[in-house]
């Protein structure tokens, strides 16, 4: 019984789901580009988060204020109060370039992305539930999940429900999020957009946010990826890179 | 088939050539905007060039956010730095009384000027965030003269296109475009908190850039430079950082 919101009926057809298309030319672009700038983000950020690893709240924080939490590795700066003797080598100054520049280039994408989405249908069509059903679905989906059950034929053409709504919190919460606080540290952004800053609670709180999203981000990659292998790893990047549905 | 593939070749021929016709005219206006950073070359020189061309045009007018003065950070925390040298030492055993910041290059008429000096002329006193590169950040009250009057003092000249600073300490300078130069909350600031700048915070003299990182706003200011080109200065790249892999652009 296929149920997918919008490819009614295919789960009776298994054979032909195999070569139908299943993700478009701009979709996979978009998402390989994506996943290519989300490491170098992550790993750039991770070497600007260790010359402070240490985040406040408000407006202005320093070695000299306490902090909101701090992480407990070793600094790249001397002048960073860790418990550590030891004092990791200045890797700032690359991973800041890397950083802005590949957010350049994730946010053209993301742009691009968002543009196809809202003019194709794409959001509408494979992202926001089914209205009807909807409770149902998600306890069957969740069910599954739960039980380590491989997805039914019907979700090779589509995404499920758990799928859909991670993704529309992380393409439509936790992406614009990034943004926005990472442009509410610039001060030449906030000179001209002060409310980028204040209504975060201050450039600090904007840092601070900006990491617990990166860490909300990882957090999803990772079941994104634990997903791919549970679900079928070599069907799902068939259908990610050729652009076929494959099937189990 | 043929057709399909031919007509597909003369589309991407089409929109390839476009792109780069696109991007080569952005590259000349850029360029004759002085929108283009000196340290443009290297494989970060597409996203340097991207923001500073961008936060340019966006910020040509705006202002730093001003804080009230309860928001001033008890602890203003001052980055070590080296100790500056003997000559250094030695003024500030004298109080700075012989500290001179001297101005030259693309300047009608070069001065050097005292604290005395920069103490008379008109007095703009600030409260901004100086916010490090590093993650850390405080506010403090900043007090001292915009660097746009003693640029008017000197007389510089309308084709000067940089301002470039150096520091007491040796091998530590930086430059700004003139639209951060003449910008109003552009100080050589003498004072912080009404005291006098103590030399963890880049006294006797800092000048402060506070719509760009901490880095910008070097401390113990000596020499300025009027410039038309930052070629000729260290490695040509605007400033050290960049030597370092710093951002010679910091206004994020």
């Amino acid at each position: 019984m296929a149920d997918s919101g919008c490819l009614p009926g295919l789960a009776a057809e298994v054979p032909k789901i195999r070569d139908a298309p299943r993700h478009t030319l701009l979709v996979r672009l978009t998402h390989w580009l994506t996943a290519a700038c989300f490491f170098a983000l992550l790993v750039s950020g991770m070497e600007i988060v260790v010359s402070h690893p240490r985040f406040y709240w408000g407006e202005a924080g320093n070695a000299l204020t306490p902090p909101l939490f701090h992480i407990p590795i070793p600094s790249s700066r001397a002048t960073v109060p860790t418990g550590y003797k030891l004092v990791l080598p200045d890797q700032n100054g690359w991973s800041r370039a890397l950083h802005f520049q590949t957010a350049w280039v994730v946010e053209l994408t993301g742009l691009l992305y968002l543009i196809y989405g809202v003019f194709t249908g794409h959001f509408r069509r494979n992202l926001v539930p089914p209205g009807k059903e909807f409770s149902g679905t998600i306890r069957r989906v969740l069910g599954n999940h739960l039980r380590f059950r491989r997805p039914d034929a019907a979700e090779a053409a589509s995404y499920n429900v758990l799928q859909r709504l991670s993704y529309l919190l992380v393409i439509f919460a936790l992406f614009p999020l990034a943004v926005w606080t990472g442009l509410a540290m610039s001060p030449a952004i906030v000179s001209v957009f002060p409310a980028l800053v204040t209504t975060l609670g201050g450039q600090q709180s904007a840092r601070t946010i900006h990491f617990l999203v990166s860490l909300a981000l990882v957090l999803f990659v990772v079941v994104h990826i634990a997903m791919i292998f549970l679900a079928g790893f070599r069907v799902r990047m068939r259908a990610m890179i050729g652009g076929r549905a494959g099937s189990q | 088939m043929g057709n399909f593939s031919r007509r597909k070749a003369i589309v991407s021929g089409l929109a390839a050539t476009a792109g780069a016709t696109g991007v080569a005219v952005a590259a000349r206006l850029a360029a004759r905007y002085g929108l283009v950073p000196p340290d443009d070359g290297g494989i970060y020189g597409p996203g340097e060039s991207l923001t500073y061309a961008s936060q340019r045009l966006l910020t040509r007018h705006s202002m730093a956010r001003e804080f009230s003065p309860s928001q001033i950070s008890k602890l203003p925390f001052a980055n070590a730095t080296d100790p500056p040298d003997a000559a250094f030492e030695q003024l500030r055993a004298g109080g700075f009384a012989g500290w001179r910041v001297s101005v030259n290059g693309m300047v009608a008429r070069p001065a050097s000027f005292s604290l005395a000096d920069l103490r008379s002329y008109p007095v703009r006193s600030q409260i901004t965030h100086l916010a490090c590169e590093e993650g850390w950040s405080f506010i403090a009250e900043w007090t001292g003269v915009p660097l746009s009057h003693v640029l008017s003092l000197v007389g510089a000249l309308p084709q000067a296109r940089y301002v470039v600073y150096f520091s007491q300490q040796k091998g530590w300078w930086d430059s700004i475009d003139m639209d951060d130069a003449l910008h109003p909350q552009t100080l050589l600031t003498y004072g912080m908190n009404g005291g006098d700048l103590p030399v963890g915070n880049g006294g006797p003299v800092r000048l402060r850039v506070p719509r760009q990182l901490g880095y910008k706003s070097v401390k113990y200011i000596a020499r300025l430079t009027v410039t038309d080109s930052l070629k000729k200065f260290g490695k040509g790249l605007g400033s050290v950082e960049p030597e370092y892999g710093y951002a010679w652009y910091a206004g994020m």
